[in-house]
């Protein structure tokens, strides 16, 4: 007891003062930032840490990998792991923003790009809220700065009427700022960027000023790389940042945990009865999304072509989530291979000329064949026809 | 620090080494240098001696491997492999320089391979590894000095500690620090390690034993004749403390008497970096030769210059790579080492470096990267002069054993394939025509082609030939181990499926049992993966016929008609979807590949499967927007099968030449239906109304599209189809059961009115004796040339249906 107290303790004096007029609110918030949440093992780390930090970093690099990745500190203290895979993946990350390019993370939805972005920024500013999220509407403004009208009209132009973005407030601060689905941004916006990350300077040129980024200042960027109707980075900017791909779950065990996670959280949400016979059905899905998603089977034996449709972990999320309601509301609540085929069938085959070829050879080449699957062949056939 | 040799007193330089490390290298060459000794005593075998002095020939160059193979049986063999970066390269080399005497003192090839002799099948380096990166048997020294120092992964320890020694930043390999100083720290560590895990038996460290027994006694027999100081020792880190302690002479000799021995030989062969790397499957242990060459020959900077190298690939391959780039790669590498508490930025970092900044996080050029760089290239020569490879050994054996005398002259043979010698020669020249020896080239034209079960071939012993046997050494020790190394490898790579296919055709041809299963998985990989539907039904008929007619030399021919029967199901799957949106040209070559699959499937003969085809043709009478000659030869495949009642049938015939089908339209259809004999047409009066109805309602104009479809389809038919149908128009079919009516009562136009016996005899003569010769010929298409021997029943001859 008496330690998480003084750990809280810890936390007020080291956040920035926005997050502790933020902690000040009255009545628990519904969703905490991550500097909140895990604020214990925050401080508990940077007591730890004796390793030299980048100036302006809260810990050192090798810190803030630790708190990602999780491990137990010399004082007892257990951080828990933050992001589950591979090691290397969060190495390249913290390497990327000490060197002080630019981070993107790329992956396809439900690889936990923000969870990753949002803790980065968390262990490395303390202050995970400098956040543009983007959007196919997202303005200049709100990556750049922008005005409070009634000031600029009273007493023109002046620092005073000035409204910063958060990547402003980031760079005059040396915070982390972050960018999500920067991708989504249209691209004359996207390219705002470019003069922040290489002159590392805001101009603000109806004052004649500008910001120069102080030491500690960075951006993570999300963006999702297999989705339709997004706008690609120009090379120009492409060329600031430092990529790191997100990987799928690695095996299926740990995408049938995640999976079925998520869909209890979201069935309980939506008042479905839970269904606890349909933890195979949703080892059945996951194995259908990851042979066709990697263009093998499980086993390895046989190749298979890919659709193409991203089929990622989130998308199998909605076919259980689907499939449930199918069931609870026109079944008799236990999900059964009729249930997810249909919306199977709608998650494979997206491009109407070349996915039902590839649908129809996995089901006859793999499915047929599969023992225990006769009735999700059967559920197939019956959808697909 | 001491240039000078110590005195002859001292103890021999004891240099333990990893196999293969690029550090080690430099240590080793730094501390010769240092000791200059006289004699130079390598980890090797020793009736390598021999062939020793060939490393200071030019021609000689790395990545190379010592072969032992035992003379008798040249199948059983043990590489050395060495690099250029390996310390035993760079020891020899150096000695060869220096004139100092090379000797290999590890146990002697004889031995080792009489040793090996009970699973002589297995992989032949597989018993003979460098120890440090053994097979799991032996506890891992490495691993364990890795784990106490906190490492998961012992080879990055190894490189921490040891390779990544004078290559520090700026730092020459020279440097003031004591040469001997790694190596006293590694033979420290070696013997607290032997010490804390005993020898405790087993197959393994039995034979560590007589090998270090073996080497003390050369150790010893090189200090008398040299001076112990003059003597330096070159071996795996493990086996230092077994070299450095005292131990009875005696002992020693007695662990070595009575070893079994067989006749043995050692060259040199030309080796491989895919070889050397772990994915080449020969295990010497390095997954990175191509790195490990790099930073063995990097004068400094390694990291610059290799992510400068690996900019410069990029390039090449039309990646836009800036010198901004490479910069921020460096500074990401060295920051990653930082994070990971690494001296300085390796392999890992710098591939982690390349990813996120070179590749923009994509794997595609890195997996380049990977192939040519970090593994790379490199193939290694090996002069004329040295001793012929094994392959050549058992090339001769075979020559001999089947009576095959290599001449320079020309010369034609025939090869009965029913005989086993026959058949043993047939597979000889197969396989040496796909080890690129091209002593015999097949004959096509005479007996070739049409298929029948004799081989022609035309034989010529050039001289290049046996310098074609020498490289293809390397992929084996035997004709058909390296025929079928050779194959395995091939179809790994083979991109497009025909290729694959003509693989695995000449697999059954040159009797390659083995390759087999390789080749499948590649051709069900290949076969998955196209989506051509032409090409993978024309990789079907001669699945199938070699399924069906399988049982080629013991091949399981069940896994070759499993692989025939996924392939008919991706044809069957993939067949309606590519009937759309053809040509002409387009469907008359899918019908063609059509036609072939269906008689495949029909050979295959496994019933759901027929079921499932049936049912796709059906479907693909019916599909909308299907070219319509496919439609209609569906309709007909599935007439002759019996798959379609007659009432069906006609019922589709109406409905492809109703009247709101435009006119080629239904010309097609009917090309589809009708071709491939009309006698069809001559016997379904039902059918021949429909047509001729249709027909004669078609509008003139619509006729002269038609034309040219019709007379293609009907000038396909033999005459005496041709004119029955004739007959049958001018009759009037419409009329309807004239011919149920019997004899014909009122004359037919064109025809008198009965028959006039004149007439008909003058023709007889004639007629009989084409009846005869028909009966005699009954084949439905006239040979080319008839055989010169009786007739036997050859047509479903194993290997001529093979052979197709």
């Amino acid at each position: 007891m008496t330690e998480a107290v003084s750990a809280e303790t810890a936390t007020a004096e080291t956040t920035a003062g926005a997050a502790v007029a933020a902690a000040e609110q009255s009545g628990p918030v519904l969703r905490p930032h991550a500097e909140h949440a895990f604020a214990h093992e925050l401080a508990a780390l940077a007591a730890a840490d004796d390793r030299p930090r980048p100036e302006r970093w809260r810990l050192s690099p090798w810190a803030v990998a630790t708190y990602l990745l999780g491990g137990t500190l010399p004082d007892g203290t257990v951080v828990s792991p933050k992001y589950v895979g591979p090691r290397r993946i969060v190495e390249v990350a913290v390497a990327t923003l000490a060197t002080d390019r630019a981070l993107l993370l790329l992956g396809v939805p439900g690889t936990a790009k923000t969870w990753l972005s949002e803790h980065l920024a968390a262990a490395v500013s303390g202050d995970s809220t400098l956040l543009v999220q983007g959007t196919a509407g997202t303005p200049e403004e709100a990556i750049r700065y922008g005005w409070n009208y009634a000031r600029l009209l009273a007493h023109g132009p002046s620092r005073a009427a000035l409204v910063p973005g958060p990547v402003m407030r980031a760079m005059a601060e040396g915070m982390t700022a972050r960018v999500e689905e920067l991708t989504r941004i249209p691209a004359d916006v996207q390219d705002t960027l470019i003069t922040v990350l290489s002159e590392k300077t805001l101009p603000v040129p109806e004052l004649g000023e500008e910001v120069q980024a102080v030491h500690g200042f960075n951006l993570i960027a999300t963006a999702n790389d297999r989705d339709r109707g997004v706008n690609e980075l120009s090379s120009a900017l492409r060329r600031r940042f430092n990529t790191v791909v997100l990987p799928l779950p690695a095996d299926a065990d740990a995408e049938v945990d995640i999976v079925a996670r998520r869909v209890d959280q979201l069935g309980r949400s939506l008042r479905l009865p839970a269904a606890p016979e349909g933890y195979e059905e949703i080892r059945r899905v996951v194995t259908v999304f990851r042979e066709l998603r990697e263009g093998v089977t499980a086993d390895g034996r046989t190749q298979l072509k890919s659709p193409s449709g991203t089929l990622s972990t989130a998308e199998a999320i909605s076919v259980v989530t689907g499939g449930l309601a199918l069931a609870a509301h026109f079944g008799d609540g236990v999900l059964r291979p009729g249930d997810v085929a249909a919306g199977i069938l709608g998650a494979v085959v997206r491009d109407p000329a070349s996915d039902p070829v590839v649908w129809q050879e996995y089901l006859e080449t793999v499915v047929r064949e599969r023992a225990g699957w006769k009735d999700f062949y059967r559920a197939c056939r019956e959808v697909g026809a | 620090m001491t240039a000078t040799p110590r005195g002859s007193g001292a103890a021999p330089l004891l240099l333990g080494v990893r196999h293969h490390g690029p550090g080690s290298a430099r240590a080793v060459r730094a501390a010769l240098e240092a000791h200059r000794p006289r004699a130079v005593l390598v980890e090797g075998p020793p009736e390598a001696d021999a062939v020793a002095g060939l490393a200071a020939d030019p021609g000689l160059r790395p990545p190379v491997a010592l072969l032992a193979h035992a003379l008798d049986d040249p199948g059983r063999s043990a590489f050395w492999p060495l690099a250029a970066f390996s310390p035993e390269w760079v020891a020899l080399r150096w000695a060869l320089e220096h004139d100092a005497v090379v000797r290999f003192i590890d146990l002697p090839a004889a031995h080792t391979l009489a040793l090996t002799e009970p699973d002589a099948e297995r992989s032949p380096e597989g018993d003979v590894p460098p120890p440090e990166a053994g097979p799991p048997p032996r506890p891992d020294p490495l691993a364990a000095l890795a784990e106490a120092a906190g490492y998961d992964d012992p080879e990055r320890w190894w490189e921490d500690v040891v390779e990544h020694r004078g290559t520090a930043p700026g730092g020459t390999a020279a440097g003031p620090h004591d040469p001997y100083a790694p190596f006293t720290a590694v033979a420290e560590a070696m013997t607290a390690l032997r010490e804390a895990a005993p020898a405790s038996g087993g197959g393994v460290h039995e034979r560590d034993a007589l090998r270090e027994a073996h080497m003390r006694l050369r150790l010893r027999e090189a200090c008398r004749t040299h001076g112990d100081g003059a003597v330096a020792v070159v071996c795996g880190a493990w086996h230092v403390p077994a070299l450095a302690g005292a131990h009875p002479v005696t002992a020693d000799r007695r662990l070595l008497r009575g070893l079994p021995r067989a006749r043995t030989e050692v060259t040199w062969v030309p080796w491989t970096n895919r070889r050397l790397s772990r994915a080449g499957g020969y295990g010497a242990g390095i997954t990175s030769p191509g790195w490990y060459g790099h930073l063995f020959t990097v004068p400094d900077r390694p990291v610059e210059r290799w992510l400068t190298k690996v900019a410069g690939m990029l390039r090449e391959e039309d990646v836009a790579v800036s010198t901004a780039h490479v910069i921020e790669a460096v500074r990401l590498a060295e920051t990653l080492a930082t994070v990971r508490g690494r001296p300085l930025a390796g392999l890992t970092e710098t591939v982690d470096a390349v990813r996120a900044v070179l590749c923009e996080g994509s794997e595609v050029p890195l997996a380049l990267v990977r192939e040519r760089l970090i593994v790379g290239h490199d193939l290694g020569e090996v002069p004329s002069s040295a001793p012929a490879v094994p392959l050549q050994r058992d090339l001769t054996r075979l020559q001999r054993t089947l009576r095959l005398r290599p001449e320079a002259r020309e010369r034609a043979v025939e090869l009965d394939l029913r005989e086993p010698g026959g058949a043993a020669r047939s597979r000889l020249l197969h396989r040496l025509r796909l080890l690129g020896v091209g002593w015999g080239e097949p004959v096509t034209g005479r007996a070739g082609g049409t298929g029948t079960f004799k081989e022609r071939w035309l034989l010529c012993w050039e001289p290049e030939l046996s310098v074609r046997v020498a490289e293809a050494g390397v992929w084996g020790t035997t004709v058909e181990a390296a025929a079928t190394a050779l194959l395995a490898s091939r179809a790994a790579e083979a991109r497009a499926l025909p290729e694959v296919s003509a693989l695995a055709e000449q697999c059954l041809l040159a009797g390659l049992g083995d390759a087999l299963p390789t080749v499948m998985r590649a051709l069900a990989d290949r076969a998955a993966l196209d989506t051509d539907v032409a090409r993978l039904a024309s990789a079907l008929p001669a699945l199938v016929r070699a399924a069906r007619y399988g049982d080629v030399r013991g091949t399981d021919a069940r896994a070759l008609a499993e692989v025939a029967e996924g392939l008919a199901e991706r044809v069957r799957v993939g067949l309606p979807p590519a009937c759309a949106g053809l040509d002409a040209d387009g469907a008359a070559a899918l019908r063609t590949h059509l036609d072939a699959a269906h008689r495949a499937v029909a050979l295959l003969g496994v019933a759901g499967l027929r079921e499932r085809w049936r049912a796709m043709l059906r479907g693909v009478t019916a599909r909308a927007g299907a070219a319509a000659l496919l439609r209609g030869r569906c309709a007909r495949l599935l007439l002759d099968e019996g798959g379609l009642a007659p009432e069906e049938g006609e019922r589709l015939v109406a409905r492809a030449l109703s009247p709101g089908t435009p006119p080629p339209e239904a010309a097609g259809w009917l090309e589809g239906f009708l071709s491939g004999g009309g006698m069809l047409l001559a016997h379904d009066e039902r059918l021949f109304a429909l047509v001729d109805g249709w027909l004669t309602g078609v509008s003139a104009q619509g006729f002269t599209d038609v034309l040219p479809l019709l007379r293609r389809t009907f000038a396909a038919y033999e005459s005496g189809v041709r004119r029955t149908l004739g007959e049958l128009v001018r009759r009037g079919a419409g009329t309807g059961g004239s011919r149920g009516s019997g004899a014909p009562q009122a004359p037919r136009p064109g025809f008198g009115p009965g028959l006039d016996p004149r007439r008909a005899d003058a023709v007889r003569p004639t007629l009989e004796l084409l009846l005869r010769g028909a009966s005699a010929h009954h084949r439905p298409e006239p040979e080319p040339e008839p055989e010169p021997e009786p007739d036997h029943d050859h047509e479903h001859d194993v290997r001529v249906e093979v052979a197709r």
